[in-house]
């Protein structure tokens, strides 16, 4: 069974797949920019077209959401 | 500055205005700051005289650029002053990324041995400046540094330039066969010319502050995403000479860069950086914005511009300062061979085709860093905050991490000018490529390093049995018509012979990193970069190549 990648899938143009990305979100609102991620979940979950893999990613990202959304911390000036 | 002291350099007053007849100089080189001054000593190794002109009388004041990668410190070597920079600077190859409280990695920038230089050193611009100037007074008249002389006219035409120079003694004129625009990132030779200077501007404020610190506190560079005890951004910490440690912060674009760099609430940031027992003392502090632009081209006539006065970046990579001494060395050699009619002007285009393509990818490069550094939208911040969630865990996403792409050289693979690679030498070095060092032996069997014995002049490389076919192929090499080359020849064990300056390979690491199988030839431009390879020798291929070199790849 194949498993969730890990490594890099761009043959160290990461950086481009990444800038690829922020640009694709340029001069959209909150909304656009939800529902554009959404649109792009499904063609590249389309894309990959394995329910298996769909799953653990589904699990993994649910695993960083909650690393990313712990307590924030204090950011107001001091 | 507690650490340094600062020496004005004398003002004297120019011949020009001693009233001693006309003047008309080979190359006039404004701006005395590292690229400006790394040319004028590159020139005056090839015989080329210059005026250098600045228009102050110290070296930089604050440290500025810091981060010098080994590709510039190889340059340094090259001109004389590498193992000095290596000397006083903190050597560094490690750097760790932090996201609030977790380390995310670390990454070694040199992992592999053999290389004379460090992947990275770390030494305040005072100092480089300071050490270059130094290396310059050695030439004597060659380098000609004048001091408190203002650059306030420019005036190019096919056959040359005539400045226009204030003085304390007054305004002077001037005439150079050539000008090499080196004053930076507000260039007054930009502005004196008109040239638009475009690209785009960043609104972020970063507040930079050096101190001097007491105890063991890592020379690692060390990158924080928003840090616990910070209200910025994020924050990067570098450590220089003499305990004196430069630290970044984010600030946001909103900030008061006035009070946040007074010293003492500066001072305060740093310490909830370092905790509370570590004795700081205040050095200097600064607050900027920066932005990326670039001129469409660098030669404008007589005129050249190289460094920051041609193309600016972010701090981000270390590629403003290492750019910049990369385009000198680029230029000096192509400049020298036109003044000596050794090649047509034409030459020079291959300067601005090459450091052009080098100046957008560090651009590109120092752009995204301040992408990923500086989100500006919702979507951008979630995005970023996605992959530093992810990267613990996904090497995918430890890759995406970007605190900065550090410098690393170009690579001219594919430029005009550059033989093709006939793919007979294995190896990545091909045509285009920047030599790679390599731990070679001297005839008496002490240590010694292969990019001491490469540039200057062009460079015919050759690995061999033994030293006893150097004598043959130094004639050989002469004889087809490249008498000014230097010929090297790596063997696997020491020996000397006339004609040709012989290494030995006793551990194999240059064969591997070129391919050097017997009879392998090399042929590389006076700037350590790979002109052609072959697997055998051939001396009308070495001399044809370097023609076509020398033309700019001209057919």
């Amino acid at each position: 069974m194949t498993q969730l990648r890990r490594d890099d899938g761009f043959g160290g143009d990461g950086d481009a797949a990444y800038e690829a990305l922020i640009e694709a979100h340029r001069g959209l609102d909150d909304a656009a920019s939800g529902a554009l991620n959404a649109h792009l979940v499904l063609l590249l979950a389309n894309h990959v077209g394995d329910l298996s893999i769909l799953r653990a990613a589904i699990c993994a990202a649910r695993a960083g959401l909650s690393a990313s959304t712990g307590p924030e911390p204090d950011r107001s000036p001091k | 500055m507690g650490t340094y002291h600062y020496h004005p350099y004398a003002y004297r007053t120019p011949p020009e205005l001693g009233g001693a007849g006309s003047f008309r100089h080979r190359v006039v080189i404004v701006g005395a700051g590292p690229v400006g001054l790394a040319a004028a000593i590159d020139l005056a190794q090839r015989g080329i005289p210059t005026v250098v002109l600045d228009d102050n009388d110290v070296v930089s004041v604050g440290s500025r650029a810091i981060c010098w990668s080994k590709r510039t410190l190889e340059i340094f070597d090259r001109i004389g002053v590498g193992a000095r920079m290596v000397a006083t600077g903190v050597t560094w190859q490690v750097g760790r990324v932090y996201h609030e409280e977790r380390e995310l990695y670390r990454f070694d920038l040199l992992p592999e041995g053999g290389h004379r230089m460090p992947a990275f050193i770390n030494l305040q611009q005072y100092y480089v400046e300071e050490f270059l100037v130094d290396r310059a007074l050695q030439f004597g008249e060659l380098v000609d540094l004048r001091w408190k002389n203002c650059v306030v006219g420019v005036d190019s035409d096919e056959s040359g330039v005539k400045v226009t120079v204030e003085t304390p003694d007054g305004v002077y004129h001037t005439k150079a066969e050539w000008l090499i625009a080196a004053d930076g990132a507000r260039s007054a030779v930009r502005g004196m010319l008109g040239l638009p200077f475009e690209g785009r501007t960043f609104e972020e404020k970063f507040l930079i502050v050096d101190v001097r610190m007491n105890g063991d506190y890592p020379s690692d560079r060390r990158f924080w995403f928003r840090p616990a005890f910070d209200p910025g951004e994020s924050v990067l910490i570098h450590r220089q000479p003499h305990d004196v440690f430069r630290v970044d912060f984010q600030l946001g674009s909103d900030a008061d860069g006035d009070a946040e760099k007074a010293p003492e609430r500066a001072l305060a940031r740093v310490r909830r950086v370092v905790g509370p027992d570590v004795d700081c003392e205040f050095e200097w502090s600064s607050v900027y914005t920066f932005r990326c632009a670039r001129l469409d081209r660098f030669v404008h006539g007589r005129v050249i511009f190289a460094g920051d006065s041609a193309h600016l970046v972010s701090p981000f990579g270390a590629r403003g300062g290492n750019g910049g001494v990369q385009d000198a060395d680029n230029l000096c050699w192509k400049l020298a061979a036109v003044l000596r009619h050794e090649a047509p002007p034409s030459l020079l285009a291959t300067y601005e085709r090459e450091r052009g393509w080098a100046a957008d990818e560090n651009i590109l490069h120092s752009t995204r860093a301040t992408t990923f550094i500086t989100p500006k939208t919702a979507a951008e911040r979630q995005l970023r905050e996605a992959v530093l969630a992810l990267a613990p865990e996904f090497s995918f996403a430890r890759g995406l991490v970007n605190s900065g792409r550090l410098s690393k050289p170009a690579s001219f693979a594919g430029f005009p000018g550059f033989a093709p690679d006939g793919g007979d030498v294995a190896g990545p070095l091909v045509p285009g490529s920047p030599c790679e060092d390599a731990p070679l032996l001297d005839p008496d069997g002490r240590p010694d390093w292969l990019l001491a014995h490469v540039g200057g002049p062009p460079t015919v490389l050759v690995f061999a049995d033994s030293a006893a076919e150097a004598g043959n192929i130094s004639a050989r090499v002469r004889a087809g018509g490249m008498a000014g080359a230097r010929v090297v020849l790596i063997t696997p064990t020491c020996g000397a012979a006339e004609g040709a300056e012989v290494l030995a390979d006793r551990e194999g690491i240059a064969r591997t990193r070129y391919g050097g199988e017997p009879g392998v030839t090399y042929l590389i431009r006076p700037d350590q970069h790979v002109l052609g390879r072959w697997a055998q020798f051939d001396e009308a291929q070495l001399a044809q190549s370097w023609q076509h070199c020398l033309l700019g790849g001209a057919a």
